[in-house]
């Protein structure tokens, strides 16, 4: 009976604990895209004086034969895939030096994180800077130093190399947020692993196939993950870099959104878009997710 | 894992001392790559702040700076013309309150989910975890309409509501963690002693979790000194923006007569803080985000 009483009068106080997060977390992730769903099917722009008008799914209609739509999620694809592929790889290979024994490790631990810490929007500006194409260090140093290529490049300028520049730049921003988490996979790994491995003829390669690899994946996966939907997301960086340019070669979805709404006000058709974005965020966690469980039980891994 | 084979089978001095040691080479030629990798863009931004322009848009790049072609002039252009010491206060405010009130939110939260069973938990769980993969840019077009019909525009608060939420799910996560690892018996013989749960969080639990408020908030803080795409569209008071804001419109302007100096100049200024932020904190930075990630 007090037990009972006890108990309850701890659940209501849990409750009232978990309550206001609750609300924030609602009000600030929840109603925005229930927003969208609702107001997608209406019209709200300068042609409506920015009025609601019911229009059904005439804004849906309408996207699905938007070609800048289309491109800026192309765009955004190919922006995410090769960003992510160059931030497991170096982000494995600076974690896998992090875990090596060296004197001035934590220095060179501290550099390695400092790039996921300053402010994107800033680092674009800097990205920008060193990308220049009368000024720039990077030019400079392919042309003066390495003699890579002959003349500078108009990196910004060009629409494949403003998406190289682009790319490069998230990359190296990013890249130490997957060395942090794989890092703390490899630490995880029992030395005696190695060692045994060792005895029975292992090479240091077969040893990471074999056992870091597997072992880390975990991490790797949740790695992955997040970055994806960050990436899937970029904004700031491109926006301060290319604006979108040259000639709508960079512009992302996001960019897209952005212009739909604060350039051209389009309320109405802006919402659709955040809700078909959403949606293919949606679908793209759901379909890896699926497949990870499914490779999971295949190999007996957990 | 390259170090594994040594203990087992000690290679004779002859062979170590004609053999180069690839391994070892390797390993230097990967530390320096980080540190540059790392360090080089910052690096260059610093340095292109200290230089004249003459010496920033000279033929031939000038990499370090002589003493006729350096100066400070960047920096006192940043602080008298451009104002920068309103925005950096501005960035201030608003990642402090917010921090403060999303470990103020947050972390009964994560205690009332990580020891009291209330239903619903995992329910809230899953979608604190979920919402972590939400960009800013599909959230802002519905809060900017909110914003404008409840007046909040050029409000501090049109921020601070904001990044209070998006810093929710990384405090509830790390500290649910933490307060998971506590051992409990504290707790125990503090109901015995006849404290309700509030009075045995305020005086018992609270002094405990100080390392781990200190480790979410710095997360937060950083969260919400970077954060751009709210701060573009919810402040468009000169006075009252941010400090990644402020400096990406800086002489965005106009295209022809980029203010180089400036520009670099209010990089440095702008992530200076998060610089020192990493160099005192670099632990438990890492410590909370893959408590954050990993263990959530």
């Amino acid at each position: 009976m007090t037990q009972d009483y006890i108990r309850q009068r701890e659940r209501r106080t849990g409750w009232y604990l978990t309550i206001p997060a609750v609300l924030v977390l609602l009000l600030v992730y929840a109603y925005p895209i229930i927003w969208a769903f609702v107001s997608s099917l209406f019209t709200e722009n300068l042609s409506t004086n920015l009025t609601r008008e019911f229009s059904g799914f005439d804004n849906y209609v309408r996207l699905a034969l938007d070609g800048r739509f289309w491109s800026s999620i192309w765009n955004t694809a190919v922006f995410t895939v090769v960003s992510l592929i160059f931030e497991l790889g170096l982000g494995l290979g600076i974690a896998l030096t992090l875990d090596q024994g060296f004197r001035g490790r934590g220095f060179v631990r501290t550099a390695a994180i400092l790039p996921w810490a300053l402010p994107t929007a800033l680092i674009a500006l800097a990205w920008r800077w060193i990308f220049n194409d009368q000024f720039g260090v990077w030019n400079d140093m392919l042309v003066n130093w390495f003699h890579i290529i002959p003349e500078s490049i108009s990196w910004l300028g060009d629409p494949f190399w403003a998406m190289v520049a682009v790319i490069a730049a998230d990359v190296w921003k990013t890249t130490s947020f997957v060395a942090i988490l794989l890092l703390a996979g490899l630490q995880s790994i029992p030395q005696d692993l190695y060692e045994a491995h060792a005895i029975d003829g292992a090479s240091p390669w077969q040893s990471f196939r074999q056992i870091t690899l597997p072992l880390i994946m975990p991490q790797i996966l949740i790695a992955m993950l997040f970055r994806f939907a960050l990436a899937f997301g970029i904004f700031d960086l491109v926006l301060v870099m290319t604006g979108g340019g040259p000639g709508g070669a960079t512009e992302m979805v996001s960019l897209y959104i952005y212009d739909t709404v604060m350039r051209y006000l389009d309320f109405g058709y802006g919402a659709a878009l955040v809700v078909v974005t959403f949606l293919i965020l949606i679908a793209v966690v759901a379909i890896a997710g699926l497949s990870i469980a499914k490779s999971r039980t295949a190999t007996g891994v957990e | 894992m390259t170090t594994a084979p040594q203990p087992i089978t000690p290679p004779s001095s002859e062979s170590q001392g004609n053999r180069i040691p690839w391994q070892r080479i390797a390993m230097w030629a990967a530390v320096i790559f980080t540190v540059l990798f790392s360090l080089g863009p910052p690096m260059w931004e610093l340095l292109t702040s200290i230089k004249t322009n003459d010496a920033i848009t000279a033929d031939s790049v000038v990499y370090i700076p002589s003493w006729d072609q350096f100066t400070f002039e960047h920096y006192v252009q940043l602080f008298t013309l451009n104002q920068f010491h309103i925005y950096i206060l501005n960035s201030l405010f608003v990642a402090v309150v917010s921090t403060l009130l999303c470990l103020g939110i947050g972390a009964p939260a994560a205690y009332a989910l990580a020891r009291l069973r209330i239903p619903g938990e995992r329910l809230v769980l899953t979608c604190v975890m979920g919402v972590t993969l939400f960009p800013y840019i599909l959230l802002f077009l519905g809060l900017l309409r909110l914003v404008q019909f409840t007046g909040l525009a050029n409000n501090y608060l049109a921020l601070i509501i904001p990044y209070t939420a998006i810093n929710m799910p990384l405090t509830i996560l790390v500290m649910r963690s933490f307060f998971q690892q506590l051992p409990k018996d504290l707790e125990d013989s503090a109901k015995i002693d006849g404290y309700n749960v509030l009075q045995m969080l305020w005086q018992i639990i609270l002094p405990m979790t100080l390392p781990a408020l200190v480790t979410t908030g710095i997360l937060a803080f950083i969260f919400a000194w970077n954060e751009f795409i709210f701060a573009l569209t919810f402040i468009t008071q000169e006075s009252m923006k941010t400090i990644p804001v402020a400096a990406a419109q800086l002489g965005g302007t106009s295209l022809f007569e980029v203010p180089y100096g400036p520009l670099a100049a209010a990089t440095v200024v702008g992530t200076l803080p998060l610089v020192i932020l990493v160099l005192f904190f670099q632990r438990k930075i890492v410590q909370g985000l893959t408590a954050g990630s990993v263990k959530g």
